[in-house]
C-alpha cells in the first residue's frame, strides 16, 4: 500500500515545495494511517484536535523508552510541563508580565524599518537572509538578552539541534543525534553563562529575570534554565522566519489577495491567521500514547510514534470550506498554526506581532515586486518547513 | 402562514442574549420578513456575567456591558415594554401598553429574574440587593466602591460566591450564609464544594454553612441579619443570591406548558402546550426553556447557562425558518464557567446527574484538577479547576457515553484516579439558592402552578 | 465599540492578554476578565486579539442602538 510509505514521501526533500497533495492523499487514506515502520500518521482536523487535547498523548520521548536526563517543557507532560512552562512564562507573559510583548511593538517596528531601509529599491534581494531571518533573530536576542553579534555561534548550534529534532523515517540518525547532543551542551553552557553574568545586575531581559527571581520556589535550576533558554532562542528564530517568508511568497503568488490587503490593511491580523492555517511554519508534531488510545476506530498502541500532520488538518475540507484557497476574510479560522491544547506555541503572540510589523511594512513595497524563482529553494527540514531563500526583485 | 418560511412576521419576546442571537441568526438563515424584538428592560441587549465580576471590581461599568452584534438583525426593537400575554389562536403577543403584535411564528426568550428576599419590607431596606439586572450591578458596584464595613451574601451558589470573591478582592469584609453544607455543593457535589469552602475561608470570607437567615434588620437602612443558629451578623450591605425565577407568569393563560421550571419544549425548541402537544409556531430558547436531552435520560433539562442561550437561540432560529425535515435538534452538551477567588472553574455535562466522581488529573492540594462525574458506569460530566484545556477531552467522553471511571494513561493522573467516591449531590431543596442546572423529569404536560 | 468573550469556549490561552493587555486580563492562571467597552485607541489591538484567539471566542462589534427600527 502506497499509504504505508506516506511519511517517507512527505519527508522526502522533493516534496518540500508542495506537500499538500500528499496531505490530501493522507486524509483520503483515513483519519489514522499506519506506516510500514510501525508509526502512525494523523492528517484530519477533528482527530488531530482530539489528540492534541487528549491527556493520554505524551510529548515525552521517555514514554517510548528513550533515555533523557533533562528536557525542555515542549517535551514534558503535565505536571512537570505545567510547572516549567508557568515558570518560563513569568517574565514573558500573563498573568505576571502581561505588557512585555505588547511593549515590544515599537522596537520591533524600528528593527523592521532599519532592515527595510538597508534594502534599497529596485534591487534583487533574498527576503530570507536580508529580512525574514534577521528580524526575529534580533528580536529574540533583545528579549532574552543574547548579544546579536553571537548569531553565527548559536546559528550553528541551532541548525544541529533542529536537524536532530526533524522527522526522518528510515534514515540513520546516529550522527545527527550526536551532533544535536553536542550542540545542546555547548549552547546550554553559553546561555547559562550569559545569564550568570546578570545575576545581581539585572537588565530588562528574560535571562536576567530568570536568574534574579527572588523566590527560590519560582527559580529555574541550572539545567532547567539551560533547556528553557535553548528552546526559546531556537523557537524564537527558526519559525517566525517561515511565517514571514511564506507570507510574502503566498501574497506574491496571489496578486488579487495582495491587492486586497494593500487596500484594507485592517485585514492584516486575519490575514496572518489565514497564513498560519494555509502555510504554517510548523507542519507536524509527534505524540506518544501513554496507553492504548482509540481514535476513529483505530487503536494507537502505547509507546507508538504518532505524527500529527497539523498542516494537513489545516487543509481538511471537513473543517474548512475551500481549504486550498487563501482567504484573509475567512470566518471561524480555528487553525493549528500554533498547535492547540497545553502545548500551544509559547511564543505565538511575539511571532504574530513580528508578522504584523514585517508584512505591514512590506505591503506597500510588494505591489511591484516579482519572484525570481517559483518555487524557491526550501530548507531541508520537513517539520519546520519554509523557503531557505526567497529571491525577489523589489 | 406564508408558504415560504423565510418570509412573514416573527416576534421575539425577550431582548437579552438569547433574543439578540436568535434575531441575528434568523437573518443569517435568510429570513427576510418583519422581525420585532420585545424586551421589558429599557436597554439594548446587554451581557450579564460581567455584572458579578468586572463591574463589581470597577474594571467595567454596568452601563457599558451591551452585547456586540454579530450582524445588524434589522429588527424593530420594542424595549421597555412588557409582554403580558400570548394568544395562541389569534397568533398575537399582547403588550402591557395595550398593543398586540401579530405573528406567524414567535420565539419566547424571556429568561429569568433574581429571586428576591421573600419578606417584602425587609427586601425594601436600603442596602439590600439582588444581582441580575444592569441596575442591580450598578447599584451594588457603587456600594462596594464606598467600602462598606461588611457585606452579607445570602446563598453560596455561583452568583453568591462570585460576589464574595469580588468583595474580598476589594478588601471588603464579607459573610456568606448557605443552608447547605458548603458553597457550590448543589452544582458540583461534595468533594469540590469542600475545595470551594477552603478557598472562601483562605481568602478571608466569613463562611457560615448549615444556617439560614431568618430576618434582615434595619430601620430604613439595612444594619444586619439574624441567623437560624441564633447568631447575628452586623453588615451594611446585603445581597440575596437565592437563585432565579423564570419569567413565565405572562403565559399563565396561554395554554402553553409553562411553570416555575420553565416552558417545556422539544429538542427542536418547539413549545409544548399544556396537553403535551407540540406547537409548530411557538419556539423557546434560553434560561426560560426546559428541553429533553438524550445524554441525560431524555429528562427535561433546565439550564441557566450563557452558552446554552446562544446555542439554543441559533437552533430555534434555524428551525423557525426551515421545514421539518431540515430542522435541527438542540443537543449541545451543557458548559458553564465561574471565576472566583483566582480560580477558573469550568463544567461540561451535568454534574448533578451522577452517582460517583473521581479526580482524573491534578489534585485538590494543587488547586488544579479535573474531576469526572459518572452515573451508572458512564461519564456524564467533568469539572476542571484551572485545567480548561482538558475540558474538550472530557466533553468527548460524555458525548460518546464512555465508561466511568475514564480510561487510564492521562498525564498528571491523580494517585487516586481509580478510586471513585460518591458524588454527594444534595437535593436542591436543602440549599439557600436555586440550582443553575436542573433535571426536571419527563413530563412536558405536567403544568406546574405558576406562583 | 463593545466586546464580549464566549467564556464557554475560552480555554485560557491568554493570547488576547498578550496582544491587548489594556483590555484583557488574566485573573489567576486562566480566568479571563475584560473591559466590555473598548477604548478607541485599543480597537486595533482588540481586532488582533479577536483574530488570534485560538478558540475564536472574542466578538467585537457595535451594540444595538436604542430607537433603531
Amino acid at each position: 500500500m502506497a499509504s504505508e510509505t506516506l511519511l517517507a514521501r512527505i519527508t522526502d526533500y522533493s516534496s518540500r515545495p508542495d506537500p499538500y497533495p500528499l496531505y490530501a492523499e493522507l486524509r483520503e487514506a483515513g483519519p489514522v494511517v499506519r506506516q510500514a515502520d510501525g508509526s502512525y500518521l494523523v492528517g484530519t482536523y477533528h482527530e488531530i484536535a482530539a489528540l492534541l487535547h487528549d491527556p493520554r498523548m505524551s510529548v515525552d520521548p521517555r514514554t517510548r523508552g528513550a533515555e533523557a536526563q533533562q528536557l525542555p517543557f515542549l517535551r514534558l507532560d503535565d505536571p512537570e510541563h505545567h510547572r516549567l512552562r508557568t515558570l518560563a512564562m513569568r517574565p514573558f507573559g500573563p498573568p505576571h508580565t502581561p505588557h512585555r510583548v505588547d511593549g515590544m511593538r515599537e522596537e520591533i517596528d524600528r528593527i523592521t524599518r532599519e532592515l527595510l531601509d538597508s534594502l534599497g529599491a529596485g534591487e534583487r534581494i533574498d527576503l530570507v537572509d536580508d529580512f525574514a531571518y534577521p528580524l526575529p533573530v534580533t528580536v529574540i536576542c533583545r528579549l532574552l538578552g543574547v548579544p546579536r553579534e553571537d548569531e553565527p555561534l548559536f546559528r550553528a548550534w541551532s541548525d544541529a539541534l533542529v536537524a536532530a529534532a526533524d522527522v526522518r523515517p528510515g534514515s540513520d540518525t546516529t550522527e545527527t543525534d550526536k551532533a544535536g547532543e553536542q550542540a545542546k551542551m555547548e549552547m546550554g553552557g553559553y546561555l547559562v553563562n550569559l545569564a550568570e553574568q546578570r545575576r545581581g545586575k539585572p537588565s530588562d531581559d528574560m535571562l536576567s529575570a530568570f536568574v534574579n527571581e527572588p523566590d527560590p520556589a519560582l527559580r529555574l535550576s541550572r539545567e532547567e534554565l539551560a533547556e528553557t533558554a535553548i528552546l526559546l532562542l531556537i523557537a524564537g528564530h527558526e519559525t517566525t522566519v517561515n511565517l514571514i517568508t511564506n507570507g510574502v511568497l503566498t501574497l506574491l503568488r496571489r496578486p488579487d489577495q495582495l491587492d486586497l490587503l494593500r487596500r484594507r490593511p485592517d485585514l492584516l491580523p486575519r490575514a496572518v491567521e489565514e497564513l498560519l492555517r494555509f502555510e504554517p511554519p510548523v507542519h507536524m508534531r509527534e505524540r506518544i500514547p501513554r496507553a492504548d488510545v482509540d481514535v476513529a476506530g483505530t487503536t494507537l498502541p502505547e509507546g507508538a510514534s504518532v505524527v500529527l500532520v497539523l498542516a494537513s488538518g489545516n487543509r481538511d475540507p471537513k473543517r474548512f470550506d475551500e481549504p486550498d484557497r487563501f482567504d484573509p476574510t475567512r470566518p471561524d479560522n480555528q487553525h493549528f498554526g500554533f498547535g492547540s491544547g497545553i502545548h500551544l506555541c509559547y511564543g505565538g503572540p511575539l511571532a504574530r506581532i513580528e508578522a504584523y510589523s514585517a508584512l505591514g511594512a512590506l505591503l506597500p513595497r510588494l505591489g511591484t515586486a516579482r519572484l525570481v524563482e517559483d518555487p524557491p529553494p526550501y530548507r531541508q527540514n520537513a517539520m519546520l518547513r519554509g523557503p531557505r531563500h526567497l529571491p525577489l526583485h523589489l | 402562514m406564508p408558504a415560504d418560511l423565510k418570509e412573514g412576521r416573527i416576534v421575539v419576546v425577550g431582548a437579552s442574549l438569547a433574543g439578540l442571537r436568535a434575531a441575528e441568526a434568523l437573518r443569517e438563515e435568510g429570513f427576510t420578513g418583519s422581525l420585532t424584538v420585545v424586551g421589558d428592560e429599557p436597554h439594548a441587549p446587554y451581557d450579564r456575567p460581567p455584572l458579578s465580576k468586572q463591574v463589581l471590581l470597577g474594571q467595567a461599568t454596568a452601563e457599558t456591558t451591551e452585547l456586540p452584534m454579530r450582524r445588524d438583525p434589522d429588527a424593530e426593537w420594542r424595549l421597555g415594554v412588557r409582554a403580558t400575554g400570548l394568544d395562541l389562536l389569534g397568533k398575537r403577543v399582547l403588550l402591557e401598553d395595550g398593543e398586540s403584535l401579530p405573528y406567524d411564528r414567535v420565539l419566547i426568550a424571556t429568561g429569568t429574574r433574581a429571586r428576591p428576599w421573600p419578606h417584602e419590607d425587609e427586601a425594601a431596606l436600603d442596602g439590600v440587593f439582588t444581582l441580575r439586572s444592569r441596575e442591580d450591578g450598578a447599584g451594588l458596584a457603587e456600594r462596594l466602591a464606598e467600602r462598606p464595613e461588611r457585606v452579607l451574601v445570602i446563598g453560596g451558589g455561583f452568583t453568591g460566591s462570585e460576589i464574595a470573591s469580588a468583595c474580598r478582592e476589594l478588601g471588603v469584609q464579607v459573610t456568606v450564609t448557605e443552608r447547605g453544607p458548603a458553597p457550590l455543593v448543589g452544582a458540583l457535589g461534595g468533594t469540590l464544594s469542600k475545595l470551594a469552602a477552603v478557598m472562601q475561608r483562605n481568602n478571608g470570607v466569613d463562611l457560615r454553612t448549615g444556617v439560614t437567615v431568618t430576618a434582615l434588620n434595619g430601620n430604613g437602612s439595612f444594619t444586619g441579619a439574624e441567623l437560624s443558629d441564633g447568631s447575628r451578623v452586623d453588615a451594611d450591605v446585603c445581597v440575596a443570591a437565592l437563585g432565579a425565577i423564570r419569567n413565565v407568569e405572562w403565559l399563565a393563560d396561554s395554554g402553553l406548558a409553562a411553570g416555575p421550571r420553565g416552558i417545556a419544549c422539544d429538542a427542536g425548541c418547539r413549545a409544548f402546550n399544556m396537553y403535551g402537544i407540540v406547537t409548530d409556531d411557538v419556539f423557546v430558547a434560553g434560561d426560560v426553556s426546559r428541553f429533553p436531552h438524550p445524554l441525560f435520560g431524555y429528562q427535561l433539562l433546565s439550564l441557566e447557562h450563557w452558552g446554552n442561550a446562544v446555542e439554543q437561540a441559533e437552533v430555534a432560529a434555524h428551525n423557525m425558518v426551515n421545514p421539518g425535515p431540515l430542522q435541527r435538534p438542540h443537543l449541545a452538551v451543557p458548559v458553564f464557567w465561574s471565576t472566583q477567588f483566582g480560580l477558573n472553574i469550568k463544567s461540561v455535562g451535568v454534574p448533578t446527574y451522577s452517582d460517583h466522581v473521581v479526580i482524573a488529573q491534578g489534585s485538590l492540594e494543587a488547586r488544579r484538577l479535573a474531576m469526572v462525574y459518572g452515573y451508572k458506569g458512564r461519564v456524564t460530566a467533568a469539572v476542571t479547576v484551572d485545567m480548561a484545556k482538558s475540558l474538550d477531552y472530557y466533553r468527548h467522553l460524555i458525548e460518546t457515553a464512555a465508561a466511568f471511571p475514564p480510561p487510564p494513561g492521562a498525564a498528571d493522573r491523580a494517585i487516586a484516579a481509580d478510586v471513585t467516591i460518591p458524588s454527594d449531590v444534595p437535593d436542591p431543596s436543602v440549599l439557600s439558592h436555586g440550582p443553575t442546572v436542573a433535571l426536571t423529569g419527563h413530563l412536558p404536560d405536567r403544568r406546574l402552578t405558576v406562583v | 465599540m463593545r466586546t464580549v468573550v464566549d467564556l464557554t469556549r475560552c480555554q485560557g490561552y491568554a493570547q488576547c492578554v498578550f496582544l491587548a493587555p489594556g483590555v484583557f486580563e488574566l485573573h489567576g492562571e486562566e480566568g479571563l476578565l475584560y473591559a466590555t467597552a473598548v477604548p478607541e485607541d485599543q480597537e486595533d489591538r482588540v481586532r488582533q486579539a479577536a483574530a488570534a484567539c485560538p478558540v475564536q471566542a472574542i466578538l467585537l462589534g457595535e451594540e444595538v442602538s436604542i430607537g433603531a427600527r
